[in-house]
């Protein structure tokens, strides 16, 4: 039998076929030939055709039918045998395939073997496709081989236990004892893999981390050396001493050194030197200041104009990466110089970017805002242009920011009025505009802005923009809702009351049925308490708290979603009253109302002190969730009385969702009307006339809300109302 | 790092390493996928790509396409250089290396690759001691079996 063709010659005829069918004419006939060449057991030939049968297998081609032959020329003696037959090992027989196992009585041979070669073979081919049982099997071979003073040895052997670890990992403990004195080493190969391996243990276990913390030291001193050291030929890389050791040692460092005083304590001299001296006119001096800039931001300020340079680049990764760094180095000092390019950036970039580049703005200014004329004027610009992928939370998060911002609201409102009048189109903008006239709108007329000259515009105008917004196909319902209680809080500060309440009346007949319920209540509001429209000057959109006392209107909701279902709740809420109780009336709070209302201008009960001599009282107090009730006659009739609940939040984290459903016995069905503060009726079931009762006012609640990411539920019954609420 | 894969403008693979187990049909789809991605890439485009929960880190060296694949904490700018020293590495042992040396000789490209990286890490940082290794390897391949313990059984620490 003529011997084999030559892997080159096989090479090389195979890349004369013109065509796919050529070609795989050629493929079939060969394997053909080295089947049969198997068959034969020939063990002259059997590298040769297992070679070319990998050259094929990498055009794509079937090599099942080597697997076993790679077993067999890893068995043999000679080097060239082994090499290639760890070679196709690596390539056709990963650890699905049944063959696989038979290797390990192999690689046990060679890991003990005489030649460093052969043991290096073995180290690889195991570190980088051993099976879990392999490495089971052969992890005393590789620790014995980790604590050998050969250092061509001891690196692959690091690698490899990495390699067992990640495999098993509860094969971790039994290489602790070998890392002894592996940073010991001189040699930069043993160096590295060990810090490979220190590395990939820290990141597994606490304890190792805690194990290994003091190998800081060692760690600042070799890293020190690399960077004082002279030019070493055998490890530069573009004027830098072996930049990869350099970079595994950072990473090891940043996680030896999180949340540890004392270890990045003895880091930061290091670290600041290695920042100072790393030229990054290179990619490999850039490489090791990445690392560098997870651990210490400190130490890289001074590449700020690099990474801002980055954000004109063309490239989508490299902007992102040098927004999020950008963001990351911004601090009190540089805030102003850096916002500016980062709200150039906001204006010029593609659009994934403006929400995450806005957030990031609104927090890097909340934190390191140098006035708030500034912070106002920042908030702005960002809302002017990108304020269509501001985030929806963002809205009533500004407007806190207004509200607190008290020598700023005419500068504010004056400057939303303009926005508004340039573009109605991006929702967050339009929310926090309306919001802001509604609030300040008196303001904005009487032209008292002091930042820059006061502009001239009448009550008539106003109205007219926040109608325009009611009516304009841009705004979304959410934006509706604003303006129409804007325009509804005008009232208590315009004199034109009348034009306000046709707008009022207009929408208690609208569409949309959060607008109709609104302006049905404003109605409401103009018919019957008038009195109390002047609550709604203190309007704002909040929900319970965290952790302050202050106290807070329930307030702004939105419809509510559950009408129908809650009366058959709350007729069980009842249900041992022996009465049948009356729908809920509920009071659900929207989105909206998410922020905290601080100023003290804001909560018109400011104190629980008794109003007509009723006392108040704590309907709820549980779980950190507080509810009072005050009482006080309604005004023009005395034989109303009006319950105004509080609520607050005294944990530290937020309650959310919050719902307040209520009933009473079906004694006082027409006596008891649930009205939001500030006066707005959500629901009227009955004429004016009011009974007195002779019972006992007793009420069932029921409150749900959403508490650090969990439901929560609770029915309670109020019994202790002071008689003189209900008598 | 996941794989390595160089591959020709055409789009032919000319080496593949992996680190993970995979069958071979996945491979084959993996390696389908990233080689498009890379092939439709611009010049001017930056070398790092998102792809699933990998990134993909890639240079041309003239009409060879050098692909790897890492997790995503690692490195990328390192891995550039990991990838030039590869380069290197095979420009110092073939002289002058071009896409015809890898095509030719791809085992030898496979040895130097596992003296260079082991497990997905490198294992030597020095130009020189992989090069010298694999010398002294290439060495061995000369000496028939007889020969094979007596003449290399000394331990060389480099």
């Amino acid at each position: 039998m003529p011997a084999p063709i030559r892997l080159r010659e096989l090479i090389r005829t195979i890349r004369t076929a013109r065509t796919q069918a050529e070609e795989r004419e050629m493929i079939q006939k060969e394997c053909a030939a080295i089947r049969s060449s198997f068959r034969e057991e020939d063990n002259t030939y059997r590298c040769r055709n297992v070679a070319k049968l990998l050259y094929m297998h990498m055009l794509g081609y079937p090599a099942h039918f080597g697997q076993l032959e790679c077993l067999k020329l890893i068995a043999s003696q000679k080097f060239t045998d082994k090499r290639i037959g760890y070679l196709g090992a690596m390539l056709l027989l990963d650890e699905r395939q049944d063959v696989h196992l038979l290797m390990t009585n192999c690689i046990k041979n060679d890991l003990n073997h005489s030649t460093q070669y052969v043991q290096g073979l073995a180290l690889c081919t195991l570190g980088c496709m051993g099976s879990s049982e392999m490495c089971r099997d052969l992890a005393g071979e590789v620790e014995k081989l980790l604590k050998t003073s050969n250092s061509y040895l001891r690196k692959k052997a690091a690698l490899c236990a990495v390699h067992v670890i990640r495999k098993v990992p509860e094969l971790m403990e039994m290489f602790l004892p070998a890392t002894k004195n592996l940073l010991s080493e001189k040699n930069h190969g043993v160096l590295h893999t060990s810090v490979v391996l220190l590395t990939e243990m820290c990141e597994r276990s606490p304890d190792m981390l805690t194990h290994f913390r003091k190998l800081v030291p060692q760690l600042v001193r070799i890293l020190k050396n690399l960077i004082m050291s002279g030019y070493s030929p055998e490890h530069d890389v573009s004027g830098i001493s072996d930049p990869f050791l350099q970079v595994r040692i950072l990473r090891l460092l940043r996680i030896l050194g999180k949340s540890d005083d004392d270890s990045s304590e003895a880091m930061n001299d290091i670290l600041a030197q290695v920042a100072t001296n790393t030229e990054t006119s290179k990619n490999v001096g850039n490489a090791i200041l990445f690392p560098l800039l997870q651990t210490d931001h400190n130490a890289v300020q001074r590449h700020r104009s690099t990474i801002v340079d980055c954000l004109k680049d063309l490239d989508v990764s490299i902007k992102r990466r040098a927004m999020e760094l950008s963001f990351a180095l911004v601090n009190g000092n540089n805030i102003r110089g850096m916002m500016k390019e980062l709200l150039y950036f906001l204006d010029s970039c593609d659009p994934e970017f403006k929400a995450d580049c806005a957030s990031g703005v609104f927090l890097a200014a909340e934190k390191y805002a140098p006035s708030k004329r500034w912070h106002i004027d920042t908030i702005m610009r960002v809302l002017t242009t990108a304020g269509s992928y501001v985030r929806d939370d963002s809205v009533p998060n500004l407007i806190q920011l207004i509200t607190n911002s008290v020598e700023m609201h005419a500068y504010t409102v004056q400057r939303l009025y303009k926005a508004l009048l340039d573009d109605i189109s991006q929702q967050p903008l339009v929310q926090v505009a309306s919001w802001c006239i509604g609030e300040y709108g008196d303001l904005l007329v009487s032209g008292q802005c002091e930042e820059e000259e006061p502009i001239q515009v009448t009550e008539d105008e106003v109205l007219d923009v926040l109608e325009g917004l009611l009516v304009s196909n841009l705004s979304t319902p959410v934006t509706r809702g604003y303006s129409l209680t804007a325009i509804m809080k005008l009232s208590t500060r315009f004199s034109s009351v009348n034009r306000i309440k046709k707008v009022v009346s207009i929408y208690g007949s609208s569409i949309d049925v959060e607008l109709q319920q609104r302006a049905v209540e404003y109605n409401a509001l103009f018919k019957k308490y008038d009195h109390m429209r002047y609550e709604l000057r203190w309007c704002s959109t909040h929900s319970l708290l965290t952790g302050g006392r202050t106290r807070s209107h329930l307030n702004e909701t939105a419809l509510p979603t559950k009408p129908a279902s809650a009366g058959g709740e709350l007729l069980d809420l009842l249900g041992d009253l022996s009465l049948s109780g009356m729908p809920s009336m509920t009071v659900p709070l929207d989105a909206e109302s998410a922020h905290s209302d601080r100023s003290s201008r804001h909560a018109p009960n400011v104190s629980l002190s008794s109003r007509a001599g009723i006392p108040p009282m704590t309907a709820y107090n549980k779980n950190g969730l507080k509810i009072e009730f005050t009482f006080e006659r309604s005004n023009p009739n005395p034989n109303i009385s009006v319950i105004t609940i509080h609520a607050s939040n005294t944990t530290e984290a937020d309650m959310t969702d919050f719902v307040f459903q209520a009933a009473v016995p079906k004694v006082w069905p027409q006596s008891v009307v649930m009205t939001r503060p500030g006066g707005g009726a959500l629901k009227r079931t009955e004429s004016d006339s009011f009974l007195k009762l002779q019972q006992q006012l007793r009420m069932r609640i029921k409150l749900t809300y959403t508490y650090k990411g969990a439901p929560v539920q609770d029915l309670a019954e109020v019994n202790n109302f002071p008689p003189q609420s209900w008598q | 790092m996941r794989f390595m894969l160089l591959f020709s403008r055409q789009g032919k693979l000319r080496l593949q390493k992996w680190y993970v187990p995979l069958s071979d049909p996945q491979k084959k789809k993996i390696s389908r996928e990233v080689i498009q991605m890379v092939l439709a890439r611009k010049p001017k485009m930056c070398s790092f790509l998102e792809w699933r929960d990998l990134k993909i880190v890639y240079k041309r060296y003239a009409s060879l396409y050098f692909c790897c694949a890492v997790e995503d904490q690692e490195n990328e700018l390192i891995t550039l250089e990991i990838i030039h020293r590869y380069v290197e590495l095979l420009d110092k042992y073939f002289g002058s290396v071009c896409e015809l040396d890898i095509i030719f000789n791809f085992e030898k490209a496979y040895y130097i690759l596992d003296e260079f990286i082991l497990g997905g890490e490198a294992q030597e940082t020095s130009k020189k001691i992989v090069l010298k290794a694999i010398e002294q390897a290439d060495m061995l391949q000369e000496v028939g079996p007889i020969y094979f313990m007596k003449a290399f059984s000394a331990r060389w620490a480099i």
